[in-house]
Formats: C-alpha cells, sequence, structure tokens
C-alpha cells in the first residue's frame, strides 16, 4: 500500500511490523500501548499469522523465544513494568542470538507509576536491563512515519545481527495519530535459516540453548557477542542533525522531546538565538562522533528528558569535557512544553555572554 | 530361552535390575567398572533366563540388551 | 539356539552416559519417552523444551531439535514454536521446580489454552538439581534441606497435585500419572506416554503425563529403597491413572 492512512502511532507499529513479514505477535495488555496487541489480533489472522494474548509479559517474551527459535519474524510489544517483566526472556534471547522485535512504549515509572509518557527505560534499554554482558540495538522514533520507518528496519536488523532489537518510544508516540505511509520492503523476507528448529530432518539436530558450563565455550561465545555488536556500532549508528550547521546551541534530546525541541528551536530562531537539534535516531548504538564533533563547534548542548538523567551521561561521555552539557528534565509523567526549552536556551544563552 | 547383555559404558550399578528379576539372576559385580560402578551382571549357569525383559524395564541407562530365543512367527516391538 | 535383541536402547535416545544419579527415574522416563518417538516414527518432527533442573542437558541425550528454557517457561516456548510450525510434535520436559512453582502459570496456561503440546512432568517431590531443597510437590513430613524438621503446613502449606488441577482445564485433552517404580508401573507409564504423543498428533489439545519419579541421591536412599518410597508414600497422595482422556468425535 502506497497511500497516506491516518494511523495512531501503535496501529502504525504494528501493521509496520506485518508489512515487514511479522507474523507472530505475543504480549499482555498494559497502557499505553494495548492498542500494539489490539491491532495485531485481527490483521495477524488474516494474513495466516499467529496472535496470542499471553498470560503474563513472562510467557509472552519465552513465547517470543520460541517462535524466533523456530524461524518466524515475531514482535512483542509492552510498557515498562512489562518490560522489566521481560529482561531475563531478553537476556535468553540475546544468548541464544535469535531475532525479534521488542516495543517500549515507555510510561512513567519507577514501579507501577503512571500511564503519562516518559522516557526513564533508556538505561534499561541502552545498558541492559537483562543480565549478562550483551546489547540490544535501540530505535527511537518521533514521528509516526518514523515508527513505521523503524519498525520495518527493526526486523531487519534483528535477522541481519541475529538479536533483539527494541523500538522504543513513549504514550505520545503511541497515540498520537498522524499520515503514515508504508512502503513494501525492498526485499520480501525469506527464511533461510540453518540454524532454526524444524524437526531434525536429513540434519544433525538443532539446539537452542544458552548454558554452556565450560567457560572456555562460553568466553568464546561472549567474545563473539562483543564482536557482533562492535560490528553494530560501525554500522548503526542514526541520527538526525537539525539546524546544527550554525548554532551556537544544540539541544540533544530523542522521541517525543525531539519533536517538542523542534517546535522550541523555530521560536528561538525566530528571536535570532542560532539554535539546533541533534537527535539520536540509534540509542544504541548512540552516536557519540556525532555528538563529539558537535561538541567542538558549539558551547553548550543542552540535553532535554523526560528522565532524572540518563541519555545525558551518553552525551557527556561523547562530549568528553570539550563542551558544557546542560540537562533539563520533567519526570513523572510530566512532558516538558516548548515554552520551558525555550527559557532554558534562553537562560544559558544569557550566561554564555 | 533369553539372556541380558549389561553394558557397562552405561552400567551404574543402581541394582534395580537385580531387584526386578523375578528370578534372582543378576548380582552386583565384585569388580569396579571404567566408570567406577560395581556393575550388574548375568550369572545364570542353568540357563533359567526366560527374555522376560523386566529389568530391562526398569534400567534408568539403557544398559541392557534383552535376547530371546527366536520363535517362528513371533515378532516382538 | 538362534536369540534376537527383543529389548535393547531406542534409537532416539543418544548412546551417551547420563549425569543423572544411580537409579534415578529420568533415565528410565527418557528412554520411554525416546521408545515412543520411535515407535510412532516421529523423530525427524520431534522437539523437545528442556527444563532448568537435573534434566538440564536432556538435549545430549535426545536425538531431536530442542529448545533450552529459562525456569519454568517451557510451555510458553513450546507454545511459540508450536504455533510456528503445527505439524511439529513438540514435547516438554519438566520437573516440581519448573511446572508446580516458578512456571505454574505457563502450567496451567498451556493447558487453557489447549496448545496442542506434550508436558512430561517429572514429580520427585524435591528439586534435585540445587541439592535437595523442598518441591512445591514435598510430602507433609517429608525432610529437605529446606524443611529440616519435616515440612509443615502452618508454615510450607500442602503439596500440589498437579495432575488433578490441569484435568479441571476444558483444554487438557489428556492427563495422566504414572510411575516407574516397577516393571508393571512403567509398561503402563510407556502407555500414557504414547497416549499423550497420539493425543497431540490427532489434535485434541494438550496432553500431560506426570510421572512419579525417585531422586534416591536427595532422598538420602538406595535405589531399590526410593522406589520402594514412591509406592508406599507418595502413590497413597499422589494416585496413579488417567484423570482426562479425549472425547473422540
Amino acid at each position: 500500500m502506497t497511500e497516506k492512512k491516518f494511523m495512531a502511532g501503535n496501529e502504525a507499529i504494528a501493521e509496520a511490523a506485518v508489512q515487514a513479514g511479522c507474523r507472530c505477535y505475543f504480549g499482555y495488555p498494559i497502557t499505553p500501548q494495548n492498542e500494539i496487541g489490539e491491532y495485531m489480533s485481527w490483521r495477524l489472522p488474516q494474513v495466516g499469522g499467529c496472535f496470542i494474548q499471553a498470560e503474563s509479559e513472562v510467557a509472552a517474551i519465552y513465547m517470543v523465544f520460541g517462535a524466533a527459535g523456530a524461524g518466524a519474524r515475531v514482535m512483542t510489544s509492552s510498557s515498562s513494568p512489562g518490560i522489566s517483566l521481560m529482561q531475563e526472556g531478553i537476556s535468553y534471547i540475546a544468548a541464544a542470538e535469535l531475532p525479534c522485535v521488542i516495543v517500549n512504549m515507555m510510561r512513567a515509572g519507577p514501579g507501577l507509576g503512571g500511564i503519562q509518557p516518559s522516557q526513564s527505560d533508556y538505561f534499561q534499554a541502552t545498558k541492559g536491563g537483562g543480565h549478562g554482558d550483551y546489547h540490544m540495538l535501540v530505535l527511537a522514533p518521533h514521528t509516526a512515519q518514523e515508527a513505521v520507518n523503524l519498525t520495518m528496519l527493526a526486523f531487519d536488523l534483528a535477522d541481519k545481527y541475529r538479536n533483539p532489537v527494541m523500538i522504543l518510544g513513549d504514550g505520545n508516540i503511541g497515540q498520537m495519530m498522524e499520515p503514515v505511509e508504508f512502503k513494501s520492503p525492498e526485499k520480501p523476507f525469506v527464511a533461510r535459516k540453518e540454524w532454526i528448529v524444524t524437526g531434525a530432518k536429513n540434519r544433525p539436530r538443532n539446539i537452542i540453548k544458552t548454558l554452556f558450563l565450560d567457560p572456555v565455550i562460553l568466553e568464546k561465545r561472549n567474545l563473539a557477542m562483543g564482536a557482533k555488536l562492535r560490528e553494530a556500532v560501525k554500522n548503526e549508528v542514526r541520527f538526525e542533525p537539525y539546524l546544527i550547521e550554525d548554532a551556537d546551541i544544540v539541544i540533544a534530546a530523542y522521541g517525543t522531546v525531539a519533536r517538542i525541541a523542534k517546535t522550541a528551536i523555530k521560536i528561538l530562531r525566530e528571536k535570532g538565538l542560532k539554535v539546533g537539534l541533534l537527535r539520536p535516531i540509534s540509542l544504541y548504538p548512540f552516536p557519540y562522533q556525532a555528538f563529539a564533533q558537535t561538541a567542538e563547534r558549539v558551547k553548550s548542548i543542552l540535553v532535554v528528558e523526560m528522565s532524572l538523567g540518563q541519555m545525558v551521561e551518553d552525551v557527556k561521555l561523547a562530549v568528553c569535557g570539550k563542551s558544557r552539557v546542560h540537562f533539563y528534565c520533567r519526570v513523572g509523567g510530566m512532558v516538558p512544553s516548548y515554552d520551558e526549552i525555550v527559557a532554558e536556551v534562553e537562560k544559558i544563552a544569557k550566561e554564555a555572554k | 530361552m533369553g539372556k541380558v547383555v549389561i553394558d557397562e559404558e552405561f552400567c551404574k550399578g543402581c541394582t534395580l535390575c537385580i531387584n526386578a528379576c523375578p528370578q534372582h539372576l543378576l548380582r552386583t559385580a565384585k569388580r569396579v567398572s571404567k566408570t567406577s560402578y560395581h556393575p550388574a551382571e548375568l550369572v545364570d549357569p542353568e540357563g533359567k533366563c526366560t527374555g522376560c525383559g523386566l529389568c530391562a524395564l526398569v534400567c534408568p541407562d539403557a544398559a541392557i540388551q534383552v535376547y530371546r530365543e527366536k520363535k517362528a512367527g513371533v515378532k516382538e516391538k | 539356539m538362534e536369540m534376537e535383541m527383543v529389548s535393547g536402547r531406542p534409537k532416539t535416545l543418544l548412546p551417551v552416559p547420563t549425569h543423572y544419579c544411580p537409579g534415578c527415574g529420568h533415565g528410565v522416563i527418557h528412554r520411554l519417552v525416546a521408545e515412543v518417538i520411535d515407535g510412532l516414527g516421529i523423530r525427524e518432527k520431534t522437539v523437545v523444551v528442556a527444563p532448568v533442573g537435573c534434566a538440564v542437558l536432556l538435549y545430549n541425550y535426545f536425538d531431536v531439535d530442542a529448545y533450552e528454557a529459562a525456569h519454568g517457561r517451557a510451555p510458553a516456548i513450546a507454545t511459540g514454536c508450536k504455533r510456528v510450525n503445527p505439524e511439529l510434535v513438540v514435547f516438554t520436559y519438566q520437573g516440581d521446580g519448573d511446572f508446580a512453582a516458578i512456571g505454574t502459570a505457563e502450567a496451567v496456561h498451556v493447558a487453557a489454552r489447549g496448545e496442542k503440546i506434550t508436558t512430561i512432568f517429572v514429580n520427585n517431590a524435591i528439586y534435585g538439581m540445587t541439592g535437595g531443597q523442598m518441591a512445591p510437590t514435598t510430602l507433609l513430613g517429608q525432610k529437605t534441606t529446606t524443611t529440616t524438621s519435616g515440612r509443615a503446613s502452618e508454615t510450607a502449606g500442602f503439596p500440589i497435585r498437579m495432575s488433578e488441577m490441569i484435568a479441571t482445564l476444558p483444554g487438557a485433552a489428556y492427563v495422566a500419572r504414572v510411575s516407574v517404580s516397577s516393571p508393571k508401573n512403567v509398561a503402563q507409564a510407556k502407555m500414557a506416554v504414547r497416549k499423550a504423543f497420539e493425543t497431540q498428533i490427532k489434535g485434541l489439545g494438550y496432553s500431560l503425563v506426570e510421572f512419579l519419579s525417585q531422586c534416591p541421591t536427595n532422598w538420602h536412599m538406595t535405589p531399590v529403597e526410593s522406589v520402594r518410597w514412591v509406592e508406599e508414600q507418595m502413590v497413597p497422595y499422589y494416585p496413579l491413572g488417567e484423570f482426562k482422556v479425549p472425547k473422540e468425535e
């Protein structure tokens, strides 16, 4: 389909998955992403796929494990507390080198928290979350169309690296309705995987396992995982530079906050301030180099997050002291307004004089 | 009529077969196998073993092969 | 006289010495399942999902495709696999921690959904792999490393009868409890395993075979004493028999 449809982000993500060849979805209801599962419940049977509302997020992530091991393109989705429940399973999926896509529509935490948007799962998504040495590739859309594009990309990346890939959004991205269009994938998905579990016919048995009691072997596996991730770091960095060529102050933000920042920048530019936005699209691998290069030129970087300060640590790591890093946040489900961001930037600009 | 062969690569000397044999033809060997167990062994000087297979049924290690005299027209699975 | 072999190692059970203790029920149960797989001719389309427990390494012994599950999650993994490839014969092999403790939600729901998979549930009333702690199936008065004075219901509750519980679910099509404590019980157990796999192959729903099994090491008994303990102590609380049989149209 190439015509534009007016869809909520959650539904657009679900349709994008189906377009990308996803034929299995296992999930559990949790606000603010229920529309993903609900959409899949009627859409997947239309394409001969399988939808199960599992008994818990724990069960859901292991159904993903099973389906991925059997060679299917498979997705699950949840929101922060449910994603916490999935962490063990994600570690197992990464350890078994199974491809899958996991969508987290972040809500305020910690604990049961609230249902309003937040970005407080950044650490969980990018630094680990589950036990052991592994990383998910993490992609953060800021529009419904980008959510479509990144979801389709996520399935390709998952197969390319045999690794779980996360789409990190928030309730705002999931709920807002925007025009989207779906472009058929360049390469239709073909399951050509020698390692999948299909029954040991005319070949030795395949075992999908993560237990390796011999540390000599387990070290080799871990080092191979590290090498694989280094390849991803080399090849899969994605970011959007927005009006940063002449900027004195650069805002760093992703997802919903980036949208708001773009409005703030418009206002600030009208006031004569040269402000830009460096928007990470891949949160893992993080665009360290882009920030390092930007820090050479600008005096200040303002990181705006809906968290107490998570991505800001990666920005500081990248910048390495070459530029001042400021931080502004709203938490608990509160979303920063463009006015607040304008005020923060003006404060920074005044201090710089 | 019958005999059993106990593979000492697998036998762990658990004695469940000895316990199961209705003719009491199995006993624990005095020797120690390569795997450091005292395996079970068939002691059947009078050829009493019928190949009933009860020993093999209870063996946890699939260590026992049961042989029975071939009877025309009778097939066992 | 010419003799023919009437009983030997089933093909699906690889000639690999197992790590199980002498007399452990797992060995017999593995053999029975392998014999049924051979008898039904389904090795090339069978998938096993291994548990966490003494049987975690069962994929070293069964010559079929396999997954290694996280503790208790085998039914969920089996569900994912079977839904992708419904023509496969998928079975989970789980102990009392896997099935009756951490994985009980998955156990109930795989049956509630009527998933066409089979569970071989090994109940030895104790946690074997981790050294003999109480299991949900430990009997009242039974001593374990976490019930050193014997299990008392006031603090540790009552043992769970999983077969009876699962049999109440409409999605469960075949549920049976068997033991491997004597040749007769072993023979009957094999028939139950075969029925369970046939239930799956016919697409009738979820099938469960609960095996009462002996754990000589953690019960601190000889193998012969332990099979007697199964018959004298376990069977009165966990009766053998079929709790659900499929209603075939």
